[in-house]
C-alpha cells in the first residue's frame, strides 16, 4: 500500500502546504500555534499528523480549512489556494474538504434530529429535491453501518459515542468530498469502538476514494491508518516519512522521545526509566532556533541559534534536525 | 470490512427521560390560572358584564351583590368588569412590552455573540449606558413628554427590558458558538444566517423563552407600580395598579377595592414566574451528555 | 500472600437509583491487595471501575446504595464512623484523580491545598508545613517548589498539576494510593513520566497502590496484579504476566487485540469488538459480554458466569467458554 509520495510531476499533491504560519492572541500575548509548516498529501494518502498538546496540529487543521485565518502562508488545494478565498468562493470548495471532530456528541447539534443534521451539507449545497435527499442520507448512513430506520428520526443524545462518530462521519461523507481532515476522531472513544471506527475510517477511504489527513496524539492509532507520518513539536514540523520506516528508524530525537513513552501492552517490556526530559515550554514563548532543544539531550549551541530546516535523511525521509539520530546526507 | 455495530434497536435509545414527571401540580394550577386570566381578558365583551366606565354615584362602594359581582367602586363602577378589563390593560403590556425586548434584545444578543470583537463591544456598551437610567425616571420622562398612553407605555416598557434579554441571548450564544458543531456547520460552508437562524437559535430559544416569561411577570408589576402611581394607563382605562392605587382611599371602608386586583396580579405573575422556572428548569438538563 | 491483605473488598455492589430505573454500577466485586503492591484494574467506560474507587473511599454520591465489606487495614471502612473515616482519608488512604483542574481548588494556591493537608493530618504548625511542602514538590519533580507554593494552579501545566495533585496524595504516607485515570489527561511524554514517579514514590514508601485505567498497555508493565472490569463485574484476574500471556477471558483477548500496536504494520485491519459496552440500567440476562463474544453459545446467554479459579495460583475469571490455548501477547 506504499505510495511513491515523492514531489514527482506526475501526480501532483491534493494538498500543498506552504510556509503556514498561523498565531492569534490570548490575553495580551501571542500564541505561535503554527509556524512555517509545509506539507503535502498525495490523492488517495493517509497522511498522519502527530504530536503532543499544545503543538499546534489541530489549529493546522482548522487552518486548512480556513476556519482560522492563518497569518501567512497558502493552503493549495488542488491547485487553488483556499488562503487568498473569501466567502462565496470559499464556500465553495468547502464541499470537497471535510473536517471530523474529537468530540463526536458535542459535534451534533442537540436539539436537531439526525437526518436533517446529515442532510444540512445537501441543503447548503443546494440539491433542492427533498426525496433526492433522503436518498442520499440513507445511503450515507448505511454506509457506515447505521441503519436509517432507526437513526433518522431521533436526536444526538439518544446515541453513544461511537455511534454519534459513524453520525459525524456520515454527514462528512455525504457530499461525496475529496479529502477529509481527521481531527482526533478517536481519542474520546472506548478502546474497543476505536478500533471499530479507525477500521470504518480505511473502509470509507478505500470505498469513496478519499485522502486524508489524520491527526492525532496517539502514535500506534496513526501509524495503524496512515502511509506517511509528520512529527509536530511547538508549531514546527520534526519529522516527516513513510509510517513503517519512520517507526522503525526515528531521525529526530523527539519522534525517539515519543516511540519510547507509549505504554506497550507486553509484560515483558519494563518500561525504561525514563530521563526527565521536564515540561514542553508555552507555545506562546516558544525557544529560539530548535524548538525541541530544551528538552532534547543532543542540543547544542547551533541549536539555539539556528532553526533546523526539514532536510532528505533516508528516501522519502525528512527532518528538521541539526544532530538527527540518523546522519544526513 | 467495517465491522458493524449490531442492530441498534435494543441498545439505542432508551427514549429520552419522561419529562413530564417533573411537572408538579403547582406547574398546572399555574397554567389553569393563566389560561383562564387570558380567557376572561380575551372575551371580556362577550361576557355579561356591565361596562366598566359607568358609573352610578348612587351605588358606590357597595359590598358584593348578585348584581355587582364583586360590588362597585369609589366611583360606582362594576368592580369585576373593571378587573377583567383591567386585566386585558396589564397583559397586554405584560406580554407586548417583552415581546419588544426578546426580538431586539435577542437579536442583538444572539449577533454580539456570535460575531464577537467590535460590533460585539458597541452593543454591550450601548446596553450598559440603556441600563444606566433609572428606569422608573426614564418612564415618567417619557409619558411626561410623549402623553400618557397604552402604547408609549408599552414602547417604554419594551425598551427597558431590551438589555436583559440581550444578556441571556448573548451568554447562551457564547458559549454554544465554541461547540463543535457550530464549527462543523462553518465547515459545511453554511452561511452566518444560516448558521445563527438553524444551528443557533434552537438552542438558543427556550432559555430565552423562559426569560421572556419572567419578562411578563416583571413587567405587569411595573406597570402595576406605574399606574398605581398614576403615570401608567391613563384614566379612564383601568389597570389593576390603578384600581389599587384607587383602593387605597377607601381602605377603611371597603379595603376588598384594593385587595382584590392585588391578589388578582399576585396569583398571575406567581403563574409566570412558576412556569417560567419550570421551562428553565427543564432546558439546562438537555446540554448534558449521556 | 503472606501478609494479611491490605485492603479487601469484599462482595461490594453499588447501586444508583435513577430516572430510568435501578443502575448497578458494581455487581459483587471482591479484590484484595497486600502492602506494598499494585493491583492494575482495568475497563472501559461504564464498567464500573470508578464506581469501585468511590465505594473504597466511601465517596459515593448520596443516592447510591452500597452493600459489601471494605476492609482497610483491619476496619471495616463501610462501618466505620464519618469522623474517624475522615481521620483514615488523606492520611493512609489516599486518591489522585484524573483531571488535576478540577481536583485542586482553582481559588487557593499549591501552598495553602499542600499546607492544609498536612496540618490536618500530622498536626505540623505553618513553619514545618511550608518547608515540607517544598521537600515534597522537589519530590515529585517540581523545579523551583518554594515559587511553585505561591502559585495559582491554573498557572501550571496539566503535568505539574498532576505532580502536585500526587504530592498532595502522598504528602501524608498513605498506606494505600488509588490511583483513577491519573495520566489519561495527559501528553504520553508526561505520562511515562508521571507513572515512572509513582512508580518510585510507591517503592520507596512501601505503599499499595491501586492503578485504575482502560490502557492495558499502562498497566502491563507496571503492576503485580490486574483485574478485568466489564459491567460492573470483575470478570478476570491474575498476576501480570499470567494474564496477558495465559488469558482466559474472552473480553481480555479481545481487548487487547483492539489495541493498535506500534509495531504492527499500517493498514492492518483492527479485530474490533462489536456492538459496545453494555447500557447499566439494561442488565443483560447472562453473561454481559455475551452479545460481542465470538465464542458465545447457549448457556452464556442463560446465567451468569462466576468467577472461578484458573490452574495457576491467583488466575481466576468468569466465563463458561474461556480460551483455551496460551494467546500470545500482540495479536
Amino acid at each position: 500500500m506504499m505510495q511513491d509520495t515523492r514531489q514527482s510531476s506526475s501526480r501532483d499533491p491534493l494538498l500543498r502546504v506552504e510556509h503556514l504560519v498561523v498565531e492569534y492572541a490570548v490575553g495580551g500575548k501571542t500564541v505561535h500555534a503554527v509556524s512555517d509548516v509545509s506539507l503535502q498529501v498525495a490523492r488517495g494518502e493517509t497522511l498522519g499528523l502527530v504530536g503532543e498538546s499544545g503543538c499546534g496540529k489541530s489549529t493546522l487543521g482548522r487552518a486548512v480549512l480556513q476556519l482560522r485565518r492563518p497569518v501567512s502562508g497558502r493552503v493549495l488545494f488542488d491547485g487553488q489556494d483556499l488562503a487568498a478565498m473569501h466567502g462565496d468562493t470559499l464556500r465553495q470548495m468547502r464541499r470537497r474538504v471535510q473536517l471530523i471532530f474529537q468530540d463526536p456528541i458535542a459535534s451534533l447539534n442537540p436539539r436537531r434530529r439526525i437526518g436533517e443534521i446529515i442532510a444540512e451539507p445537501l441543503v447548503i449545497a443546494g440539491v433542492k429535491d427533498p426525496r433526492k435527499r433522503q436518498e442520499l442520507v440513507c445511503e450515507v448512513l448505511s454506509a457506515v453501518g447505521l441503519d436509517p430506520g432507526l437513526v433518522t428520526g431521533r436526536l444526538p443524545h439518544e446515541f453513544s459515542g461511537g455511534q454519534c462518530q459513524r453520525i459525524c462521519i456520515a454527514r462528512a461523507l455525504v457530499l461525496n468530498p475529496e479529502f477529509i481532515i481527521c481531527d482526533e476522531p478517536v481519542s474520546a472513544l472506548d478502546v474497543s469502538i476505536r478500533a471499530q471506527i479507525l477500521n470504518l475510517l480505511e473502509d470509507m477511504k478505500a470505498r469513496f476514494g478519499l485522502t486524508l489527513l489524520f491527526i492525532a496524539h496517539d502514535l500506534a492509532v496513526v501509524k495503524a491508518v496512515s502511509d506517511r507520518v509528520a512529527v509536530m513539536y511547538l508549531g514546527r514540523l520534526c519529522e516527516v516519512g513513510p509510517s513503517e520506516q519512520l517507526f522503525a528508524r526515528p531521525a529526530h530525537p523527539y519522534t525517539a522521545l515519543l516511540i519510547e513513552a507509549i505504554p506497550v501492552p507486553d509484560p515483558d517490556v519494563r518500561p525504561a526509566e525514563s530521563v526527565p526530559v521536564g515540561e514542553p515550554p508555552s507555545p506562546m514563548s516558544p525557544p529560539s532556533g530548535c524548538r525541541f532543544r530544551t528538552r532534547c539531550p543532543r542540543a547544542d549551541q547551533r541549536c539555539i541559534d539556528e532553526v533546523p530546516e526539514l532536510r532528505p535523511v533516508a528516501p522519502d525521509q525528512f527532518v528538521a534536525c541539526h544532530h538527527p539520530l540518523i546522519a544526513t546526507g | 470490512m467495517a465491522t458493524l455495530e449490531l442492530s441498534i434497536d435494543g441498545d439505542v435509545a432508551v427514549s429520552p427521560i419522561r419529562r413530564t414527571r417533573r411537572l408538579g401540580p403547582l406547574f398546572w394550577a399555574a397554567i389553569a390560572w393563566m389560561s383562564f386570566v387570558f380567557a376572561a381578558a380575551a372575551f371580556a365583551g362577550l361576557l355579561p358584564l356591565p361596562s366598566p366606565t359607568d358609573m352610578d354615584m348612587l351605588e358606590r362602594r357597595t359590598p358584593m351583590s348578585a348584581l355587582h359581582w364583586l360590588g362597585t367602586d369609589g366611583l360606582g363602577r362594576d368592580e369585576l368588569a373593571r378587573l377583567v378589563y383591567g386585566a386585558r390593560v396589564s397583559l397586554t403590556v405584560g406580554l407586548c412590552a417583552p415581546i419588544i425586548g426578546i426580538t431586539i434584545g435577542g437579536a442583538l444578543g444572539m449577533l454580539a455573540g456570535y460575531f464577537r470583537g467590535r460590533f460585539e463591544t458597541l452593543v454591550v456598551g450601548s446596553m450598559d449606558v440603556l441600563l444606566a437610567f433609572p428606569p422608573l425616571i426614564l418612564a415618567l420622562a417619557v409619558t411626561a413628554y410623549l402623553g400618557q398612553s397604552l402604547l408609549n407605555l408599552t414602547c417604554i416598557l419594551g425598551v427597558l427590558g431590551i438589555p436583559a434579554f440581550m444578556r441571556v441571548a448573548r451568554a447562551a450564544t457564547l458559549t454554544l458558538a465554541r461547540r463543535e458543531f457550530v464549527i462543523a456547520a462553518q465547515a459545511l460552508g453554511a452561511t452566518h444566517a444560516r448558521i445563527l437562524l438553524r444551528e443557533l437559535l434552537p438552542n438558543v430559544f427556550l432559555p430565552l423563552l423562559a426569560f421572556f416569561l419572567l419578562g411578563v411577570a416583571i413587567t405587569i408589576v411595573v406597570e402595576g407600580a406605574l399606574s398605581f402611581l398614576g403615570l401608567g394607563v391613563p384614566p379612564p382605562i383601568s389597570s389593576w395598579g390603578s384600581m389599587i392605587g384607587e383602593g387605597r382611599e377607601s381602605l377603611e371602608i371597603a379595603p376588598r377595592l384594593a385587595f382584590i386586583p392585588a391578589i388578582t396580579m399576585f396569583l398571575t405573575v406567581l403563574s409566570f414566574n412558576l412556569v417560567g422556572d419550570t421551562l428553565r428548569a427543564l432546558t439546562d438538563p438537555r446540554q448534558g451528555a449521556l | 500472600m503472606t501478609e494479611p491483605a491490605l485492603l479487601s473488598v469484599e462482595g461490594v455492589t453499588v447501586d444508583l437509583p435513577t430516572p430510568r430505573g435501578n443502575l448497578r454500577a458494581v455487581d459483587h466485586v471482591d479484590l484484595t491487595i497486600g502492602a506494598g503492591r499494585t493491583l492494575g484494574v482495568v475497563g472501559e467506560s461504564g464498567c464500573g471501575k470508578t464506581m469501585l474507587s468511590r465505594a473504597i473511599l466511601q465517596l459515593l454520591p448520596k443516592k447510591a446504595k452500597l452493600s459489601g465489606r471494605v476492609m482497610f487495614d483491619g476496619q471495616d471502612l463501610v462501618r466505620l464512623q464519618p469522623e474517624r473515616l475522615r481521620k483514615l482519608r488523606g492520611r493512609s488512604l489516599a486518591v489522585v484523580f484524573q483531571d488535576p483542574m478540577t481536583s485542586l481548588n482553582p481559588v487557593l494556591t499549591i501552598g495553602t491545598q499542600l499546607i492544609e493537608t498536612l496540618q490536618e493530618h500530622l498536626e505540623l504548625d505553618g513553619v514545618a508545613a511550608k518547608r515540607r511542602s517544598a521537600e515534597l514538590l522537589a519530590a515529585v519533580g517540581i523545579p523551583a517548589p518554594e515559587q511553585r507554593l505561591t502559585q495559582y494552579p491554573h498557572q501550571l501545566s496539566g503535568g505539574m498539576r498532576q505532580r502536585v495533585a500526587i504530592a498532595i496524595a502522598l504528602s501524608c504516607e498513605p498506606k494505600l494510593l488509588i490511583a483513577d485515570e491519573p495520566t489519561t489527561a495527559l501528553d504520553v511524554t508526561i505520562q511515562a513520566q508521571i507513572l515512572d514517579l509513582l512508580a518510585r514514590e510507591q517503592r520507596r514508601r512501601h505503599m499499595a497502590m491501586i492503578l485504575i485505567t482502560h490502557d492495558l498497555g499502562v498497566v502491563a508493565g507496571r503492576t503485580d496484579e490486574v483485574a478485568v472490569m466489564y459491567a460492573g463485574r470483575v470478570v478476570e484476574r491474575a498476576p501480570t504476566p499470567e494474564l496477558f500471556k495465559k488469558m482466559r477471558m474472552p473480553y481480555t483477548e479481545a481487548l487487547l487485540a483492539a489495541i493498535p500496536k506500534i509495531d504492527a504494520a499500517p493498514h492492518t485491519p483492527l479485530p474490533a469488538i462489536p456492538g459496545r459496552p453494555p447500557d447499566p440500567t439494561r442488565p443483560i440476562q447472562g453473561c454481559s459480554f455475551s452479545p460481542r463474544c465470538r465464542y458465545a453459545a447457549g448457556r452464556c446467554y442463560r446465567e451468569k458466569p462466576v468467577l472461578a479459579d484458573a490452574e495457576s495460583p491467583g488466575h481466576q475469571y468468569a466465563c463458561f467458554h474461556p480460551i483455551e490455548a496460551a494467546a500470545g501477547v500482540c495479536a
